[in-house]
Formats: C-alpha cells, sequence, structure tokens
C-alpha cells in the first residue's frame, strides 16, 4: 500500500487490527497504561528540570518491544544551549 | 502410552473452545486413542450438547469430586466412538466447588484408564480458568482473528508462563480466506507476530460446524467439512506427528502456506 493510499485513509482494516493490537499488548504486558505513562512523563520532566534545562515539549517516553525484551524509551532533549547559558550566566 | 491432559483455553468467551475440544475428542478416539472429555465450565454445561450426549447425563464433575458417586459412574461413553468418554460439568453450582487440587487428583486417577484427557475450559482468568489448567501437561489457546481475542490469548500465555507450564500452543479458529485476502482479517502470521507462541493449526470457518452443532454431531465426522480436516490435522500434530500446515489458498487463491509463517524455530 502506497503512502498516498495510506494518506487517503484507504488503509486495510487488518493493518490497523494489527497496529492497534501491537500498542495495547506492550501496554498491557507493561501493566502500564497509556495514561500512567503520561504521568510518568510528567514526573520524569520535574526531575530531571531540577538539574538541567529541558525542551519539555518535544520529550518523548515510549514503550517499545523486542520479541522478549520490554524498553522503556526516553528521547529528552536539552533546551538551547544559548537559553541554558542566559539563565546561568 | 502415559496418559496426556491437554487443556483447552481461551480467555475470551465464544471463540470456539468447546467446538475445538468435542472435535479434538472425536478426532484423537477415532484414531485409536481412548480418550475422555472434561467439561470444565461449571455452571455453563455446554460440552454434553455439542457432543450430542446430553440426554445421557446421570452425574457430573462435582458429584465426583464431592463422592457422591464413583469416577466411572460419571464417565458418559459417546454414542458413536466406542473409545470416547465425556465427564459433564454441574450446572446448578459454580467453580467454586472445584480446586485446582481436586482436578489434579481426579486427572490422576483417570490417566490409567486413558491416552488423552482434554479439558475443556471456561473463559475468564479466575478459578475456573485455574482449575483447568492445573493438571495440564499441554494447553492449547484458541483464538479468533479479532483484536479483542488476540489481546485476551496474550492475558492467558502470560499467565500460562506464570504457572510455570510447558510452553502452550496456539489454534487460529474461523478464519476467513477471503477477508484475509482482502487485507480485512488479522491473518495467521500477523497474529504470530504479536504473541509469542507456536502454531498447532488453523480452523478455517466453516458452516458444517453450524450445522454438526445443531444435530449433536462434532464437525470433524463429516468428511466434507474443512474445519474437521483441520481437528484431525492438530490432533496428529498433538501426538508429535509433523502435519504440514495445509495451505488455506486452493483453487480459489486464498492466502499463501501458514507454514512458512511460522517462526523458524519457534519461540
Amino acid at each position: 500500500m502506497s503512502f498516498f493510499e495510506r494518506w487517503r485513509g484507504n488503509r486495510r482494516s487488518a493493518e490497523t487490527a494489527k497496529d492497534r493490537l501491537q500498542l495495547v499488548l506492550v501496554h498491557d504486558r507493561a501493566d502500564l497504561p497509556p495514561g500512567k505513562l503520561a504521568a510518568l512523563k510528567d514526573d520524569l520532566i520535574a526531575t530531571l528540570s531540577r538539574h538541567i534545562e529541558i525542551d519539555t515539549r518535544n520529550v518523548n517516553i515510549s514503550l517499545t518491544q523486542d520479541r522478549h525484551q520490554q524498553r522503556l524509551v526516553a528521547d529528552i532533549p536539552l533546551a538551547p544551549a544559548r537559553a541554558r547559558r542566559r539563565e546561568t550566566g | 502410552m502415559t496418559a496426556k491432559a491437554a487443556t483447552i483455553t481461551s480467555g475470551k468467551g465464544g471463540v470456539g473452545k468447546t467446538t475445538a475440544t468435542a472435535n479434538l475428542g472425536v478426532a484423537l478416539a477415532s484414531t485409536g486413542f481412548r480418550v475422555v472429555c472434561i467439561d470444565g465450565d461449571i455452571g455453563l454445561r455446554n460440552l454434553d450438547v455439542v457432543m450430542g450426549l446430553e440426554n445421557r447425563i446421570v452425574y457430573d464433575l462435582v458429584d465426583v469430586i464431592e463422592g457422591r458417586c464413583k469416577l466411572r459412574q460419571a464417565l458418559i461413553k459417546d454414542k458413536r466412538l466406542s473409545d470416547l468418554y465425556l465427564i459433564p460439568a454441574a450446572q446448578t453450582r459454580d467453580k467454586t466447588a472445584v480446586s485446582p487440587q481436586d482436578m489434579i487428583r481426579l486427572v490422576k486417577d483417570l490417566r490409567t484408564d486413558f491416552d488423552w484427557i482434554l479439558i475443556d475450559s471456561p473463559a475468564g482468568i479466575e478459578r475456573g480458568f485455574r482449575n483447568a489448567v492445573a493438571p495440564a501437561d499441554l494447553i492449547l489457546i484458541v483464538t479468533n482473528p479479532e483484536v479483542s481475542a488476540v489481546r485476551d490469548a496474550d492475558r492467558i500465555i502470560g499467565l500460562v508462563e506464570a504457572e510455570e507450564k510447558a510452553a502452550p500452543k496456539l489454534i487460529v479458529n474461523r478464519v476467513k480466506p477471503e477477508m484475509v485476502k482482502r487485507g480485512d482479517m488479522l491473518s495467521t502470521a500477523d497474529i504470530l507476530d504479536v504473541l509469542a507462541i507456536d502454531l498447532i493449526g488453523v480452523v478455517p470457518e466453516d458452516e458444517i460446524v453450524t450445522v454438526a452443532t445443531n444435530q449433536g454431531s462434532p464437525a470433524v465426522l463429516d468428511p466434507r467439512s474443512r474445519a474437521g480436516k483441520a481437528f484431525r490435522d492438530i490432533a496428529r500434530r498433538m501426538n508429535g506427528e509433523d502435519v504440514p500446515f495445509e495451505s488455506l489458498e486452493s483453487k480459489d487463491g486464498f492466502f499463501g502456506r501458514i507454514s512458512r509463517m511460522v517462526r523458524p524455530g519457534g519461540a
């Protein structure tokens, strides 16, 4: 299926089913529903912000799954160096 | 051979556990194995009607457990096959009338007289499920190609792992090859992709199963039934035979050979 077909919403329902299943199973297996993950993200941002200024709007926390290992992946961009220098200087 | 106990379970209701139990029982008994099917769904008895034995019931599982009858008195002989028996569930009690220890003891007593003991688990993950799984040497998880059924199967896989049982096997039931081909139904490959489990059978949707259930005569007995053929293949695999997974593609151009979809080496 081309990107264009996908974009038009012509996506096969089995693909949608598989994607939704994969996502729900990752959360089920970790016993970490999406709402709890969001709370964890807020806590993490608050903790990190006490030590370093981060670009809070672009923080990305997600659960991933390889065959046997579940992983909490956090991508935390720092605030632009200029802004940080200004604050500490 | 030493008897093996196989529990058929699913998590979600209505995916075909009872149909699978009845058909596997008939398939095994018609190939020379001595088989007893136990209905583990206390309070919601159904295996008796699917096997067509509802008019022969005198005693049930709870009567045996509570000592109101001898084990052999509760064994109902099948109408057609001399090596097939049923122990029905009690209809007026609930799952708490039986404990996992009771089931282990019962199955132990049956092992000397049978080759296969099939246990039809109730839906859910509570007491009835734990009763059904406790004595199992082999656990067969039935699912349908639907998001809800696959999600529940994953939960069951996790619970079985926690019980430190042998790795369960998956039966994908009620597959509609035309819908899979159209991309509107999860394929067996999709399901194996998201679940960490080995496949033991794929059963196509088959109207003969409905007719067979109406008549109380499992579809395995009808040589025209495609589902029946799939259950016979599963029975052979349960006995260690290496039966290739039949491609559901046939003349009408159905999806490809499932054997290729199974992960090499399993999970």
